[in-house]
């Protein structure tokens, strides 16, 4: 096991956890609002914002999939150590962690049951650039509009069609979160 | 051969010490090093599963309280404990016995603490076992004239 699985978890995990759900919450809440969050020191090339995220939601009891360049023994270590989370294929996970085009494609994930809308997965996608600007997005938890900058708003627009199924989207850069629920309609042009 | 046999064996006494005992050893001692937390003691529930004369399925035996912490001393030693119950400085002490133990410390720490606690453990075992085996009752069957 390499030093730094062991380093880089929250110190005061009870205040530094609550904080970032809450952070996550709101995230969720109010699509297209970006949130700082910190606390967490996972190894490159995983950002601060998504080790938040992987410390705060991951237990033993979620299946995490790491695609692309965050599939490497240090994040895994360190999930291991920190969280406890088993890691799985993409159409067991309930948490994936990656890069926009290490994900895809979108069709391999859980999008629930009509049963159980709820056993879907949550994309947490590192994203090179976090602006509120670009793609216009409409629903639940937006007044007007808001705007975020998608890397794929048709692909988007087409999980949100699905609704109740599909699956829910984290953004990731630095130390910045932004998300988009299944149930925000982002505008095509 | 396992090559962590011997550290299962003091993570294990560890664990199930008495942990007035273990403080006082500890508190003989001296200093207490210098170390940084790698995961601050938390306290948390652990499911005991046992098998029926131990080659049955898996039952669950019922919850337990742990435990854990994890620190790194200054040399860089990382010690772990996972302990029964909720006394996080007996988990304290236990991850600092598991860090020394990989270090020069070494034979001091396994004079002084690793070795009274084996001995009070075994007394104790042995004593529970010599009450245990009073109350034996042997059956015989007798032979029969007819077989």
């Amino acid at each position: 096991m390499q030093e730094t699985a062991l380093t880089g978890g929250f110190t005061m995990a009870p205040q530094q956890s609550a904080r970032a759900f809450r952070a996550a919450m709101n995230a969720m809440a109010r699509p297209g609002v970006i949130e700082t969050v910190e606390g967490a020191a996972p190894p490159a090339p995983m950002s601060i914002a998504a080790g938040v995220l992987a410390l705060t939601l991951l237990d033993a009891e979620t299946p995490v999939y790491l695609a692309g360049a965050l599939d490497c023994p240090a994040v895994r270590d360190w999930i291991t150590f920190h969280t406890g989370a088993p890691f799985a294929g993409r159409e067991f996970c309930s948490f994936a962690f990656g890069s926009w085009s290490d994900l895809m494609p979108l069709g391999g994930y859980r999008i629930g049951t009509a049963d159980y809308p709820d056993r879907s997965a949550t994309l947490v996608v590192e994203h090179p650039d976090l602006r509120a600007e670009g793609v216009t997005l409409r629903g639940p938890g937006i007044q007007d509009t808001a705007a975020l900058n998608l890397p794929d708003p048709g692909l988007m627009a087409r999980n949100a069609a699905q609704f109740p199924l599909g699956v829910d989207f984290f953004f990731t850069c630095g130390c910045a979160l932004a998300a988009l629920p299944r149930s925000t309609k982002p505008e095509v042009i | 051969m396992d090559p962590n046999a011997e550290r299962k064996t003091w993570m294990s006494l560890l664990a199930r010490a008495p942990a007035q005992l273990l403080a006082d050893l500890w508190a003989k001692m001296g200093d207490e090093p210098e170390f940084e937390w790698l995961r601050a003691p938390e306290i948390g529930g652990a499911m005991v599963r046992g098998r029926m004369g131990g080659t049955g399925a898996a039952f669950n035996l019922g919850e337990m309280t742990v435990t854990r912490c994890s620190l790194r001393l200054a040399d860089g030693a990382v010690g772990h404990a996972y302990v029964q119950g909720r006394d996080k400085p007996k988990a304290q002490i236990a991850a600092l016995v598991d860090a020394l133990m990989q270090g020069p410390e070494a034979r001091r720490i396994r004079h002084a603490i690793l070795d009274p606690l084996g001995d009070k453990t075994e007394a104790k075992r042995t004593a529970r076992a010599a009450k245990a085996a009073a109350t034996k009752v042997e059956f015989f069957t007798m032979m029969r004239g007819e077989d």
